[in-house]
């Protein structure tokens, strides 16, 4: 088989460099921006109707994130959290939104496998490690605090 | 202006896992357990509280909020009760958002079908 020569190697780079999607840091981090201050906004949106009742400041955010919950796991259902999610990386993951995302999306994929080890299972993939470590680091920051305290 | 500076923080917040995606390549559960324990850091060294009191939900809607609602919690409870306050406060703060996440995760899961 015959090598392929200096100038065919160099076309097949440039080629190649086209034709692989654009991975820019810079536009992954601004469409992360945008997308995720967007939800944020609407998450303040919320907190701000939610404040408005009277309520207090902090029955007021743990409503603000369990209707954030809701959002993230009802259009994750209709399929356009997914969709988002492909745009937008840690825009749409990093909210609370995506944690519900990342909940409903493979327990609805794993329906085929019933209901316990199927759904129910597959719901705390990537939530599971997000709680367990969440607590673990709490546990022992407020353990810090508790000590340094005394 | 709240809602200016809830758009801002959140978006910084989301910027700064996708750089960290981007640079290091590891899987992005990863950085939404860091993002998590982060906040919990974060909420220990009593920066995060100040944070959510600057950018209301652009601090509490991303996962780092999560980490700072646990602690808050833990302290809250260990103020009331001693060192067992530990084991309470967690999932007393974080109950709404966790049974939101539990019941609502699970009735879309039944009642909607992948797309595509």
């Amino acid at each position: 088989m015959p090598r392929a020569n200096t100038r065919e190697k160099e076309a097949y780079r440039k080629l190649s460099i086209k034709a692989s999607p654009p991975r820019s840091v810079l536009r992954n981090a601004v469409v992360a921006f945008l997308v995720g201050g967007a939800i944020c906004l609407v998450g303040q949106i919320v907190l701000s109707w939610i404040s408005s009742t009277g309520i207090g400041r902090v029955q007021a955010l743990s409503r603000t994130q369990t209707i954030m919950v809701f959002l993230g796991a009802f259009f994750t259902g209709l399929g356009l959290y997914d969709k988002l999610g492909g745009v937008a990386g840690m825009g749409a993951a990093i909210p609370i939104t995506g944690f519900a995302n990342s909940i409903v999306s493979p327990a609805m994929e794993f329906k085929r496998e019933g209901f316990v080890l199927g759904v129910s299972a597959r719901m705390f993939q990537v939530a599971g490690p997000v709680i367990v470590y969440s607590f673990i680091a709490s546990l022992l920051v407020s353990s810090a605090a508790l000590i340094l305290a005394r | 202006m709240i809602y200016i500076r809830a758009f801002i923080v959140g978006g910084i917040l989301c910027a700064l896992a996708q750089v960290v995606l981007d640079s290091t390549k590891v899987n992005p559960a990863v950085i939404m357990v860091s993002a998590a324990c982060t906040g919990a850091i974060l909420s220990g060294l009593g920066l995060y509280g100040t944070l959510v009191s600057y950018a209301g939900a652009g601090a509490a809607v991303p996962l780092f909020g999560f980490g700072h609602t646990l602690v808050q919690g833990m302290m809250e409870d260990v103020a009331k009760e001693g060192w067992f306050g530990l084991f309470t406060g967690g999932f007393r703060a974080s109950s709404a958002a966790l049974t939101g996440a539990v019941v609502f995760g699970y009735l879309m899961a039944v009642l909607f079908n992948p797309k595509g």
